[in-house]
């Protein structure tokens, strides 16, 4: 089976982590965010994986090169000269996406949720028709687009954006499977698939919705990042309780790479996802944060809801809170006191910034 | 022989000192360590044939104030009495009233000093200078030099560049006179009571008129006695060859505000280092990390790991955990600071609790490092209804759980916070 990626855009309310790195390559609880994506797809027996972007980005490309060899699948980049939208890339691949009559999957890049590729094949070989999508439930539908459907069935009867009075509570998780007769709907234009191409499928009763069972969140920004990561975490807790550490000092659920190390006297977690190689010294507490790669935080500081870019380095005595985001290779002066901060890459730090503000 | 007086003024004094001037008479209130008076009565037995230091206010005998006594009594060997007022007299007022109590024994002269002032007290100068005066009757003020904006906060005075004869003296202008102000530290002889005699019979007279016509007096009979220096005694000497101003460079400020006994601890702690080293922490194997100057009462208990200073009093009985951070702060006696927490620019009260790695931080109102004559602003809590950033200070008994941070705050007395705050004063 083949799967196409929308990778496209520039990931810019994820910066500014997505100033170093490509969004797709971002680490999501220890792993590319892609990497998730791929490795539920290799699971669900998906063996070549497009990824449409509308940037090229060698770090991307040798990456791919990489996981290529590693999961042992083919990963091809269709490269679109303009953005093309959510439907457009679609239309840029036919070739490699008729090159069977199987249905294939189109996944937003940054969903993250238990992926339920095996599921949803079933679900959509059983009904039969042109597409199906997967939808998930919120508690503020009328914060997003909704999708009305049967509930026996699941055939979609209508979208409805940000509705006013409630009419469903069941949004678009951003994960499709489409039998290769969808491309006769979709031209070589920039298009959206869920404003120009659902709406009509749905009139076609040629569309249907499966519900996600599970946690799900779009981690396209940094509060939902964090948001996703706690939700990711506790379903680790669930099933790989192992890969979660635990220990004297380590409160609720706590992912560390073997590589970190981790000083006397701290308290880590609840939440917490810790990378490679990074340094926690003694003393320090941390909550609901996410420590990128290579990261230092020294003695005794305090970090609540923050991400720590890559090879950064928090000084001592420093309160960090309020979705405060550190770009790569940032340095926070000790003593300081940084509240919903947004750090340009490579920039030092030497004054507190009591409200939240851009530091460039 | 001489004497000294220390106008220590009452409980409605010191408002801009609150919430710490609940507990404690504002006087006694530590600055680098020791209370603020001690620093004056310490320059006052340096002086050669001081033979009494005379406390004057109109705070009830209170129990602070006596132990006070008995222990600077004992420790500088020198008899030191408090002379209460019936009511707030002013500067001059007090004096007067007292008058026979000070002069008693004979000085030749007397000092009076204000008490909410910090300083080197360059009190053997100011001798020095009124004898090269050569008239033995003149009347010595110790002047220093301010920016011209925040010279209208002050007493101005304009001198006779020569002379040093205070020829102009107006309290708190609201335009420019000059950039010499008042320290509120005074050499006089017994002859100042003439002067503040002659202003006390006039008033007296006026009083007495006002009655006749059949005019209500607003503040009562009493109010002939109250007399303040500054307005009433030195506009009307100055010019007159009475009056001069003796010019110190040192080290002087107002502790008007709570951040100001702050500032006033950093300049007495860089002035241990001449003349106390023995009441600054030195850095040894055992002890805590002491950054700059530090006074560590002998009773605290400080962790090994904890990095302090500069500019910290840490009193009696405090205790201080593992990990803990303090820069530019005054912690009061029975306080705790547990493991990791940071405090910044505070002042934290009387036995006051910080939980494990909470934050307790303050705006520091120090004066502009690069104008050499710029004071310390005592301004109000508030300007244009909000609350000016200022250090934080937590009154005595409160008590702020484990991880929250406190910034820029003032908690009034036995509060016990849940939560972060910043900007608000708790009541
Ligand atoms: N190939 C391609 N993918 C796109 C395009 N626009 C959006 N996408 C992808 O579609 C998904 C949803 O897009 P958005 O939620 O707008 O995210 P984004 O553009 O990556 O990020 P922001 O700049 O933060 O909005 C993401 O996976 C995008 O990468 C496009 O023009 N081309
Ligand atoms: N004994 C006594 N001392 C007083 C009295 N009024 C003020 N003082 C003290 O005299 C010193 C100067 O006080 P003030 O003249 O009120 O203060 P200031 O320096 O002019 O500053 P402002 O408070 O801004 O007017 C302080 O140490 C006061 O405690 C009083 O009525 N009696
Ligand atoms: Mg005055």
């Amino acid at each position: 089976m083949k799967a196409l990626i929308l990778v496209g855009g520039y990931g810019t309310r994820l910066r500014p982590l997505t100033l170093s790195t490509p969004k797709p390559l971002v680490e999501f609880c220890n792993k590319p965010i892609l990497l998730h994506q791929l490795e539920a797809l290799r699971q669900a027996g998906v063996d070549h994986v497009i990824l449409a972007v509308s940037y090229m980005s060698e770090v991307l490309e040798g990456a791919m090169r990489t996981q290529e060899q590693r999961l042992g699948i083919r990963i091809s980049l269709s490269h679109e000269k303009e953005p093309l939208g959510t439907a457009g890339p679609l239309a840029l691949a036919r070739e490699l996406l008729t090159e069977s009559s199987e249905p294939f999957f189109v996944l937003n890049s940054d969903v993250i949720c238990d992926f339920p590729f095996t599921d949803l094949v079933r679900f959509h070989k059983h009904h039969g028709k042109e597409g199906s999508i997967v939808v998930t439930k919120v508690e503020e539908p009328s914060k997003y687009g909704v999708v009305v459907c049967e509930a026996e069935t699941g055939r979609i009867h209508r979208f409805v954006e940000k509705p006013q009075v409630f009419v469903s509570n069941k949004i678009n998780a951003g994960m499709y499977i489409f039998n290769p007769s969808l491309l006769h709907r979709i031209q070589l234009r920039p298009t959206s698939i869920e404003k120009e191409i659902f709406p009509v499928m749905a009139q076609d009763a040629e569309l249907y919705a499966m519900e996600l069972q599970g946690f799900w969140m779009d981690i396209g920004q940094p509060k939902d990042f964090l948001t996703g990561m706690c939700m990711f975490l506790q379903s680790l807790r669930v099933q790989h309780p192992e890969r979660l550490h635990a220990g004297p000092g380590f409160v609720g659920n706590v992912l560390v790479d073997p590589s970190a190390q981790i000083g006397e006297n701290c308290t880590i977690g609840p939440n917490v996802t810790i990378g490679a190689g990074v340094v926690v010294e003694d003393g320090v507490r941390i909550k609901r944060c996410t420590i990128l790669k290579g990261s230092r935080i020294r003695s005794h500081s305090w970090l609540e809801s923050c991400i720590v870019g890559w090879l950064s380095s928090v000084g001592q005595w420093v309160r960090m809170e309020n979705v405060t985001v550190l770009g790569e290779d940032v340095i926070v002066n000790d003593e300081l006191y940084l509240n919903g901060a947004n750090v340009l890459p490579h920039k030092s730090i030497a004054e507190s910034v009591p409200e939240p503000r851009i530091i460039m | 022989m001489l004497k000294a007086v220390i106008l220590i003024g009452g409980p409605q004094k010191g408002t801009r000192f609150r919430p710490l001037s609940f507990e404690v008479p504002k006087p006694l209130f530590p600055v680098a360590g020791v209370p603020m008076i001690q620093h004056h009565i310490e320059a006052c037995t340096k002086v050669p044939s001081m033979k009494e230091i005379v406390l004057v206010g109109f705070y009830q005998p209170n129990e602070a104030l006596s132990r006070f006594l008995v222990s600077a009594q004992q420790e500088f060997k020198i008899p030191i009495r408090y002379l209460q007022e019936y009511a707030a007299l002013g500067t001059g007022g007090g004096i007067y009233h007292f008058r026979d109590q000070i002069l008693s024994g004979s000085p030749e002269a007397f000092f009076v000093l204000n008490a909410d002032v910090c300083s080197e007290f360059p009190l053997p100068e100011m001798l020095a200078f009124q004898q090269q005066r050569g008239d033995p009757h003149s009347f010595v003020m110790l002047g220093t030099t301010a920016n011209r904006k925040q010279s209208l906060n002050y007493g101005c005075i304009v001198a006779n560049m020569e002379t040093c004869e205070v020829l102009h003296y107006v309290e708190k202008p609201s335009t420019f006179v000059s950039e010499i102000i008042n320290c509120g530290i005074y050499l006089f002889t017994p002859a100042i009571f003439q002067h503040i005699g002659e202003v006390f019979q006039r008033t007296q007279q006026e009083l007495l008129l006002g009655a006749c016509l059949g005019e209500e007096s607003p503040n009562g009979w009493q109010r002939a006695e109250v007399i303040r220096l500054e307005q009433d005694i030195f506009t009307a000497l100055a010019g007159r060859g009475k009056l001069y101003v003796y010019k110190t460079d040192g080290f002087w400020s107002q502790i008007k505000s709570a951040g100001s006994a702050i500032y006033a601890s950093r300049l007495y702690l860089s002035q241990y280092s001449q003349c106390h080293p023995e009441r600054l922490a030195p850095n040894s194997p055992e002890g805590p990390t002491i950054r700059g100057n530090v006074y560590l009462h002998p009773t605290a208990s400080i962790d090994r790991s904890a990095v302090l200073g500069p500019n910290v009093s840490i009193g009696k009985g405090v205790m201080v955990g593992a990990g803990v951070r303090v820069r530019e702060s005054i912690i009061l006696h029975g306080a705790s600071l547990q493991d990791h927490t940071c405090v910044l620019n505070s002042i934290v009260g009387w036995d006051s609790t910080i939980g494990r790695w909470a934050r307790v931080e303050g705006t520091p109102s120090d004066p502009n490092p690069n104008d050499p004559y710029a004071k310390i602003d005592s301004e109000t809590l508030f300007r244009d209804g909000r609350l000016t950033p200022s250090i934080t200070i937590l009154g005595c008994n409160v008590t702020i759980p484990a991880e929250v941070v406190i910034l820029n705050s003032i908690v009034l007395p036995h509060k016990e916070l849940s939560r972060s705050f910043k900007n608000q004063i708790i009541l």
